[in-house]
């Protein structure tokens, strides 16, 4: 491999900074002996994680997330396999016009959306509540979750199907022996993406959420106390570790179904 | 050489059938019989309709027209999975997430065998295609040539009435592919099963086969054994497409209740035995190959049937030579093959010759 140029390296590196040192403040200041997010440190200290652990509406806030986020993970991959399957495998009437259609939530912004559907869910007569959270979230997850689970549809080759009815198996039976221990790794990655977005999903679920708020929302109502900055840092803190936890194991599983469906290894995915 | 199949029973029967892909025709009413315990081939180029055919048969596409009876019994209402056929995928198709015997032993999971019959079944399948001992092997670990072993025990190990075999040696390299020709034809007569294969290659249609049906454009061109098709090709495409056929343009000088005289371009005239497809004055091809023309080296005599011709290329093969000979007027040429024997020499380009050729060896073709 050629060596980069000077200044392509500086742009690269003052990039990666750029990118990352807001994170990089996050642990600096969670562990930090002071309420005021200034320099110089003033010293070391786990109180903050304290306070978190002390915090009962962060508790219920951290339920209602990953209550939300586990929902909308199973659900999205559900109607993902669907979908997936069905582009993967089948032609029907205005198959593209249709894919096209249920992608579109990808690049929708994501205020339109949680407007729309505050005022479709109002004039539905519906209370807002977590389930309303979920149904926003299920809509922005699935195009994930059908974008993952495509490819491994598609990477699966139909002889293996033909070659498993050829030999007795029934479709039923085909689906369970070999589709699905196939797509697997798929689908775990699946669960894994739309569960990590609907964790960190903050516009959405402010304009759907009831009483009960979501993790993000009551970050953000906590940025009100300048008091409290310091333990949102620390929550910030975990919750990018978390999320870092999420992807790789997603990861991992995207690569082993690569491996599974024999694809070749020059895909080398996100990292 | 092939084994007599001729008084077996029918095991498939197909008849009048038609295969429409939208507007296009992939079939286009093709009937034939296979017998129980053949070695059948369909051979002919990509895209005559073999490979629909043979999938017809084993379930994966269904007839437009015309139905196909296997064992006596309709097929039409019968789902792949129901059928008594089994498949050797092009690809192979060998499930990756699974070990080789459980691979092979797919199948049998319906049966809910004992486990112990089981492993013996799968290790008796195994033992068949020369895989003792890989039961715990992971496919990916397989070579091209393993792999197909183990499809062949996969399908093998189900005891169907018809094995299919779709283009199942095109991944293998020519050693392997040869020795797999052999192998698969004493494979099939170990266990007596009918093999149906698809292939676009003539050579390993004619090694393995016991009959041949060669398919151009939906239809069955010519169904005969390897030896009848090699030497009595039913027309221009089928003759061009198995082996190597000089054409000569020829015309029906005189027909009458047992002889055909003709007149061939570069060869003179001759006669053949009476042909009712062809009539006084009609135009046709005659079909020679190049085994069957001999050059007549100097020191041999000049004789009956042999006509001068010049040397204009040779292809040197070890065992064999070929030459590309222009004939007197220079208006026609033909490719002769000649065995290099001791004391044979091989002629340079432009060699002044003869070439000397059998009436008997002269095949007719419609123009």
């Amino acid at each position: 491999m050629k060596s980069a140029s000077p200044s392509l390296l500086t742009y690269a590196v003052i990039y990666l900074i750029f990118l990352y040192a807001p994170i990089l403040l996050l642990p600096i200041f969670a562990f930090n002996d002071s309420a005021i997010i200034a320099l110089p440190l003033s010293g070391f200290t786990f109180d903050w994680f304290y306070l978190l652990w002390e915090t009962e509406a962060l508790h219920q806030a951290l339920y209602n997330s990953l209550t939300i986020a586990i929902i909308t993970a199973v659900i999205s991959t559900i109607l993902g396999i669907f979908a997936a399957r069905a582009s993967a495998r089948y032609d029907f009437p205005a198959k593209r016009g249709i894919v096209g259609f249920i992608m579109v939530p990808l690049v929708l912004p994501e205020i339109i959306v949680g407007v729309a559907l505050l005022v479709v869910l109002v004039q539905l007569g519906l209370a807002l509540s977590s389930w309303t959270v979920i149904i926003g979230h299920v809509l922005i997850c699935t195009p994930f979750s059908i974008a993952i689970l495509a490819s491994a549809f598609r990477n699966l080759d139909i002889s293996l199907e033909e070659a498993s009815l050829d030999l007795g198996e029934s479709q039923v039976g085909t689906f369970f022996r070999v589709i699905l221990p196939l797509v697997t790794p798929g689908i775990i990655s699946s669960l894994l993406i739309a569960f990590t977005i609907s964790l960190d999903e903050f516009i959405i679920a402010f304009f759907l959420t009831g009483t009960d708020v979501t993790l993000p929302v009551y970050i953000w109502g906590q940025l009100r106390f300048p008091a409290r900055l310091p333990s949102v840092m620390a929550l910030g803190f975990l919750m990018v570790i978390l999320s870092l936890m999420l992807l790789l194991t997603a990861e991992y599983f995207r690569r082993r179904a690569n491996r599974l469906s024999g694809a070749a290894d020059t895909d080398k995915g996100l990292f | 050489m092939p084994s007599d199949t001729t008084s077996r029973d029918t095991l498939i029967s197909i008849r009048n059938v038609e295969k429409h892909f939208g507007k296009v025709t992939a079939l286009n009413g093709v009937s034939v019989d296979i017998r129980e315990g053949e070695f059948f081939s369909l051979l002919g180029p990509s895209g005559c309709g073999k490979t629909t055919l043979l999938r017809m048969i084993s379930g994966f596409e269904m007839p437009s027209a015309g139905d196909i009876h296997i064992g006596g019994e309709d097929m039409s209402e019968v789902p792949p999975n129901l059928r008594p056929t089994n498949m050797v995928f092009q690809s192979y198709a060998i499930f990756p997430h699974l070990t080789v015997a459980e691979n092979v032993g797919y199948g049998l999971k319906k049966q809910r065998l004992a486990k112990a019959e089981l492993a013996a079944r799968v290790d008796e399948a195994l033992a068949l295609v020369d895989l003792d001992g890989y039961g715990t092997r992971e496919p990916h670990a397989l070579s091209g040539g393993q792999r197909q072993r183990v499809a062949l025990a996969r399908a093998l190990i189900m005891k169907p009435k018809v094995l299919l075999l779709d283009e199942p040696l095109s991944a293998l390299d020519k050693k392997l592919r040869e020795a797999m020709q052999s192998e698969l034809r004493h494979l099939q007569r170990t266990v007596g099963i009918t093999f149906v294969l698809v292939t676009h290659d003539q050579e390993e249609a004619l090694t393995m086969s016991d009959r041949i049906a060669v398919m151009f454009d939906g239809k069955i061109s010519q169904l005969d054994t390897p030896e009848g098709i090699y030497k009595k090709p039913a027309d221009q495409r089928v003759a061009s497409f198995i082996g190597v056929m000089n054409f000569l343009p020829a015309q029906v000088t005189s027909a009458s209740d047992r002889t055909l005289g003709i007149d061939v371009a570069a060869l003179g005239k001759l006669s053949c035995p009476q042909d009712d497809r062809f009539a006084k004055g009609d135009k046709l091809k005659v079909g020679i190959r190049p085994e069957m023309l001999t050059i007549v080296y100097d020191g041999e005599k000049a004789e009956k049937n042999s006509v001068p011709a010049k040397v204009a290329d040779i292809a040197y093969y070890g065992d064999m030579t070929y030459y590309d000979v222009v004939f007197g007027d220079g208006s026609h040429s033909a490719s002769v093959s000649m065995r290099n024997t001791a004391g044979r020499p091989i002629l340079p380009i432009g060699t002044m010759t003869r070439i000397r050729w059998g009436p008997e060896s002269i095949v007719l073709l419609e123009d």
